[in-house]
C-alpha cells in the first residue's frame, strides 16, 4: 500500500446534474501519489460524469478540485492537460492511418522551422515506450496495431504530455486474460514512477488484483469506500447494486435433443473481404446452450452474421433444422424460427425514433396479426406490445415512447424480448448484457435459460468469460476465426479458456 | 446518446419563454414545425431589411405581395394553381427524404413526366377518347417517364453504391438537353409544332386536358395533389411498405437486420419519387393553360421543391401549405412589383431565407429559444438524407 503519499487529486462535493438526472451528488474522491484507485460502478453510476469533470471535459455544479493542493477550475480538457491529467477513453482517439509517432505528437507537434520534426518525435515515443515497458513500434501504421497495442499508444500519449495522473476508462474491456496481466505489470511499472492512476471499471476481479483503494459509485453518490485488501467480490457487488448479487444464474442441467445448428467448414470474410472466420465447424443441439468464448474480433461477429443470413459466407454450409441455410436471407432465416439478439442494440437491433411497439415488430410486421395486405394493424401491435412489455419487465411510460428515450438495460430487453418471443428453434445471442446493470442482466440471464429449457438451441457469443461460464453447457473458443477447443461446461475452467483466448494450446491449457 | 426523457414537451431550462413554448407546442402538437413558421417570420423580417436597403418601403411591398397573392378569390386561385406542381414535386422529394435519399433529381424527372405526356398526348387515337379515360392516360405516361429517370439513380445507389446525389444532378443536365432537343428539333422533327412562331410542342388533344375552374388557371390537378399528399402519408404511416421505407431511412443497418432488403427498397422509393415529380410535369402539361411545351417550361420547379420539402420537413401534409407559401410568393411578385416598385427577385430573396432558417436551425432556435430536438424524438427528429460517406 502506498496511500501515504501526498494528495496529487482531490475533488470535493462534486455534483453535476443533467436534465432531469443527478449524475454526480456530492462526490469525493481522493488520489495520492503512486496510488490506484478503483472507481467501482454500474453502468450509469455516474463514474465517466465525474471523471469528464476530473478531465476538465465537464464543468461541475458544484463542488471544488485541487491538483497538488491547489485550487483549480477546468474549462477544457487542455486544462487538465495542463495541470498534468491525462484520460484513456474507453473508445480509443487515434487516427488510424497515421503512425504511432504521429498519432502520439498530434496537437502538440515538434517542429524543426515549418516542418514536423518526426525523427525527434520518433526518438521520444521509443524512450517512453521503454521507460514504462509499453512494447510498440513508433513507425507502425495504427491501424495496423492490434487493439492492446492501440491501448499502449493512448498510454504513450498521455504521458508524451507529462500526464502524471492518469485516468483510465475501462482500459481492461478488450483485452485478453493474459494481455490483462501484463496491462497491470504496466500500471505497476507507471506507479514505481511516481504516476498516479485513476482506473475505471465494473469488473470486481480486476479491482482486487490492482487497486490501492476502492471508491464505490451507485446513482451518482459515493456509497462506500474498500480496502481491497480485505474485500471480496461479493462485500463490493453488493455495494455497487445495493443488494444482494447472485453470481450463478439457476438453472438445471441440460437435456439436449437433436442437432438444430450444424456448420460444417464454415469460411465468412469481413468488410475488407479478410477471411475472420477460417474453417469453423459446430454443432449446436436442441435444448443446449453453447457459448463462444474468444477476444472480441476473432470472428464472433461475421461469424454470427453468416448464420443470420446477413453475411454470405465464402465457403461451407449451414444447416438450420435440417434446412441447408447457406446464402439465404436474413428473413428467410428468421422465418424459420430462429432469434437473433445482435451484439450492437442501436446499430442492428433498434431503429432509436421508433416507438417501443414499432421495434417489437421490426421483423415481423409483414405478417399476421400485425399487417394485413400491407397495411399494418396498431391494435394488434400495441396489444403484443403490451404484453411484451409486462413480459419482459420493460421499464418505459408506454409502448408509444420512442426506443432511443430508453435506458440501456431496456432497450436491450426490447430486443430480447423481440428475439426470444414466438416459436423459436434457433437463438443466436451475441453479447446480450454489455453495458447493462447487474438487474438486467439476471434478467436476460433467466429468459434466455427459459428458452432453453423450451427447447430452443441457444448459440452465446460473449466476450465476457463470466457470462459464457455461467450460462453455457458447452463451450467453444474462437481464436482467429477457428474453434480452438469445444468442451463440457464442467471441464472448461476460467484458466483453461483463457490460454485457449490468447491462442495457447489445448495440451498446454491442461497442464497449466 | 442524449440524456433526458421525451414524451411531454415542457421545457426544461425554467425559462418563461421557454415554458411557453413548452405549452404551446404540446397543447397544437406544433413542435414539429414550430421552427419553418418561425424561419418564415425571420426571412420576412429580414427580408424587409433587404427592401429598405434598396430603398423601398416593406409595409407597401408586402402589401402588394399580400394583395398579388391573396387579395382576391381570383388571385388566390392563380396562387393556388401555381403551388399544385409543387406541392406535387415537394411531395416526390419529401419522399425519398424519408427513405434518407436525397432525391436533387425531381426537376430533371419532372421534365421527363412532362415530356412523356406531351408526347403521349398527342398520339391520333388519343383524340377519340373521352377525357375521363384521356386525361389518366396522359397522367400516367407522365408517371412512366418520371418512374424511368428517378429509377435510374436508384438502380445505381442498390447495385453499385453510386450516389445518388451525383447522378440525379447528371440527369437533370442530361434531362434538360433531351428536353430542349425533343422540343426545339426540326430535323428530325420530333414533337415540334411547325406552325409556331415561338417553338413549342405539338398542343395535346383536348381530350387530354385537365378541366379547369372557369376562369382561372386552377385545374383539377390541384385536387389530385392534395389526394396524393393523403396517400403517401398513408403509405408510409399505415402500410408495411411504409414501414420498410422508414425503417431504412432511420437506420439502414437495423432493416437489413429485420430482413428488409435495402437495396430494393431505395429502387422503389427513387422510382416512386421519380413517377410523383413525373405526374407533377404531366399535370402541369395537361392542366396547364397551353397543353404544350417550350423549351423554358417549368424550370426551377424540381429544385424549389427540394427547398419546400426541407420547409416542411418532409412530412407529406406539411408539404401542401409549404408548396401553397411558396406559390404564393411567385404568384404575388409580380403585383408586388408593379405596386411597390420592388424588384421580383425580392421575393427570391426571401424565399432563400426562408430556407437558410430552416436548414441552419440553431439560429431560429437561439432566437426564440426552442429547445432542440431529442435524440429519438420522432416528431422533431426528422431523419433527412444520408451525408456522403454512406
Amino acid at each position: 500500500m502506498t496511500t501515504d503519499g501526498e494528495v496529487v487529486l482531490q475533488a470535493r462535493g462534486i455534483t453535476k446534474r443533467f436534465p432531469g438526472v443527478l449524475a454526480n451528488a456530492d462526490v469525493d474522491l481522493t488520489v495520492h501519489k503512486g496510488e490506484i484507485v478503483c472507481l467501482l460502478g454500474e453502468n450509469g453510476a455516474g463514474k465517466s460524469t465525474l471523471m469528464n469533470v476530473v478531465y476538465g471535459l465537464y464543468q461541475p455544479d458544484e463542488g471544488e478540485l485541487f491538483v497538488n493542493g491547489e485550487p483549480v477550475r477546468f474549462t477544457s480538457s487542455s486544462d487538465a492537460i495542463a495541470h498534468g491529467i491525462g484520460m484513456v477513453h474507453q473508445h480509443f482517439q487515434l487516427v488510424p492511418v497515421l503512425t504511432v509517432a504521429e498519432n502520439v505528437v498530434l496537437g502538440q507537434e515538434v517542429r524543426k522551422g515549418p516542418f514536423l520534426d518526426l525523427a525527434r518525435a520518433r526518438r521520444e515515443v521509443a524512450e517512453l515506450s521503454e521507460r514504462y515497458g509499453l512494447a510498440v513500434d513508433p513507425d507502425a501504421k495504427v491501424e495496423n496495431l492490434s487493439v492492446g497495442a492501440q491501448q499502449r499508444v493512448e498510454l504513450i500519449k498521455a504521458l508524451y504530455r507529462n500526464a502524471d495522473i492518469l485516468i483510465l476508462d475501462e482500459p481492461t474491456a478488450v483485452l485478453t486474460p493474459a494481455e490483462v496481466d501484463h496491462f497491470f505489470g504496466v500500471l505497476r511499472t507507471l506507479i514505481d514512477s511516481g504516476k498516479s492512476i485513476v482506473f475505471i471499471t465494473h469488473k470486481l476481479r480486476e479491482v482486487l488484483a490492482v487497486a490501492d483503494s476502492v471508491v464505490v459509485l451507485r446513482q451518482g453518490r459515493v456509497v462506500g469506500t474498500a480496502d481491497p485488501a480485505t474485500a471480496t467480490t461479493a462485500s463490493l457487488a453488493s455495494l455497487m447494486v445495493g443488494r444482494e448479487v447472485v453470481f450463478e444464474v439457476p438453472k438445471g442441467p441440460a437435456s439436449p435433443g437433436a442437432p438444430v445448428l450444424s456448420v460444417r467448414g464454415l469460411v465468412v470474410a469481413d468488410d475488407r473481404d479478410v477471411p475472420t472466420v477460417d474453417g469453423v465447424d459446430l454443432e449446436v443441439r436442441a435444448g443446449e446452450i453453447v457459448g463462444i468464448a474468444g477476444v472480441e474480433g476473432n470472428g464472433q461477429r461475421e461469424l454470427v452474421e453468416a448464420l443470420a443470413g446477413m453475411r454470405t459466407p465464402v465457403a461451407g454450409t449451414i444447416t438450420i433444422d435440417g434446412h441447408d441455410v447457406t446464402g439465404w436471407t436474413p428473413r428467410k432465416v428468421s422465418e424459420l424460427g430462429v432469434g437473433h439478439v445482435p451484439e450492437d442494440r442501436s446499430k442492428h437491433g433498434l431503429v432509436a425514433g421508433f416507438s417501443v411497439a414499432d421495434n417489437l415488430v421490426l421483423n415481423r410486421y409483414q405478417r399476421r396479426p400485425f399487417s394485413r395486405r400491407l397495411v399494418f394493424q396498431r391494435k394488434a401491435i400495441t396489444d403484443n406490445a403490451n404484453r411484451e412489455i409486462s413480459d419482459f419487465d420493460i421499464r418505459t411510460p408506454g409502448p408509444d415512447t420512442t426506443a432511443g428515450s430508453l435506458s440501456g438495460g431496456n432497450q436491450q430487453k426490447v430486443v430480447v424480448a423481440r428475439e426470444l418471443s414466438g416459436d423459436l428453434k434457433l437463438l443466436l445471442v451475441s453479447q446480450p448484457t454489455r453495458g447493462l446493470d447487474v438487474g438486467s442482466i439476471e434478467f436476460i440471464h433467466r429468459q434466455i435459460v427459459r428458452r432453453r429449457d423450451e427447447g430452443a438451441a441457444v448459440l452465446l457469443v460473449s466476450a465476457e468469460l463470466d457470462e459464457i461460464l455461467s450460462l453455457s453447457d458447452r463451450v467453444a473458443v474462437l481464436y482467429r476465426g477457428q474453434i480452438a477447443s469445444v468442451t463440457d461446461r464442467a471441464e472448461a475452467t476460467r484458466e483453461h479458456c483463457g490460454l485457449l483466448m490468447a491462442g495457447g494450446h489445448p495440451a498446454a491449457a491442461g497442464a497449466a | 446518446m442524449s440524456a433526458g426523457n421525451a414524451g411531454n414537451g415542457n421545457g426544461a431550462n425554467g425559462n418563461g419563454g421557454s415554458r411557453l413554448h413548452g405549452a404551446i407546442e404540446t397543447y397544437f402538437r406544433l413542435a414539429p414545425v414550430t421552427v419553418p413558421i418561425y424561419a418564415v417570420l425571420v426571412a420576412v423580417v429580414v427580408g424587409s431589411l433587404v427592401m429598405l436597403l434598396a430603398g423601398a418601403n416593406p409595409l407597401t411591398a408586402y402589401g402588394a405581395l399580400f394583395d398579388g397573392a391573396w387579395g382576391s378569390p381570383e388571385v388566390l386561385a392563380r396562387s393556388l394553381a401555381r403551388s399544385t406542381p409543387f406541392i406535387i414535386a415537394g411531395l416526390a422529394v419529401a419522399f425519398a427524404f424519408k427513405a434518407g435519399l436525397f432525391n436533387i433529381g425531381a426537376e430533371g424527372q419532372l421534365l421527363m413526366g412532362a415530356l412523356t405526356a406531351a408526347w403521349v398526348g398527342t398520339w391520333s387515337w388519343m383524340a377519340g377518347l373521352p377525357a375521363i379515360l384521356a386525361v389518366p392516360v396522359v397522367l400516367l405516361a407522365g408517371v412512366a417517364g418520371g418512374l424511368f429517370w428517378g429509377g435510374i439513380p436508384g438502380v445505381l445507389k442498390a447495385r453499385t453504391g453510386a450516389h445518388e446525389v451525383i447522378v440525379t444532378i447528371m440527369l437533370n443536365a442530361i434531362a434538360l438537353r433531351l428536353a430542349e432537343w425533343i422540343i426545339n428539333s426540326r430535323s428530325p422533327r420530333i414533337l415540334l409544332d411547325l406552325s409556331a412562331s415561338v417553338p413549342h410542342t405539338v398542343p395535346i388533344f383536348d381530350a387530354a386536358r385537365m378541366p379547369r375552374l372557369p376562369g382561372t388557371a386552377l385545374h383539377l390537378g390541384f385536387l389530385l395533389a392534395l389526394l396524393l399528399c393523403a396517400a403517401v402519408w398513408f403509405v408510409l404511416q399505415r402500410s408495411t411498405v411504409g414501414f420498410e421505407i422508414r425503417t431504412v431511412g432511420a437506420n439502414p443497418d437495423a432493416a437489413r437486420y429485420a430482413g428488409m432488403s435495402v437495396g430494393r427498397t431505395i429502387v422503389l422509393v427513387m422510382a416512386v419519387s421519380g413517377a410523383l415529380a413525373g405526374i407533377a410535369g404531366a399535370g402541369e402539361v395537361s392542366g396547364g393553360t397551353t397543353g404544350y411545351l417550350t423549351s423554358g417550361s417549368f424550370i426551377g420547379i424540381g429544385f424549389d421543391s427540394i427547398a419546400i420539402a426541407l420547409l416542411a420537413r418532409a412530412n407529406p401534409f406539411a408539404v401542401i401549405p409549404a408548396a401553397f407559401l411558396w406559390g404564393s410568393l411567385l404568384a404575388g411578385a409580380p403585383t408586388m412589383q408593379l405596386q411597390a416598385d420592388v424588384s421580383l427577385d425580392i421575393v427570391r430573396v426571401v424565399q432563400a431565407l426562408i430556407i437558410l432558417f430552416v436548414a441552419a436551425d440553431a439560429i431560429v432556435r437561439w432566437l426564440f429559444r426552442i429547445r432542440a430536438p431529442r435524440d429519438g424524438d420522432i416528431t422533431t427528429g426528422e431523419v433527412f438524407a444520408k451525408g456522403w460517406g454512406t
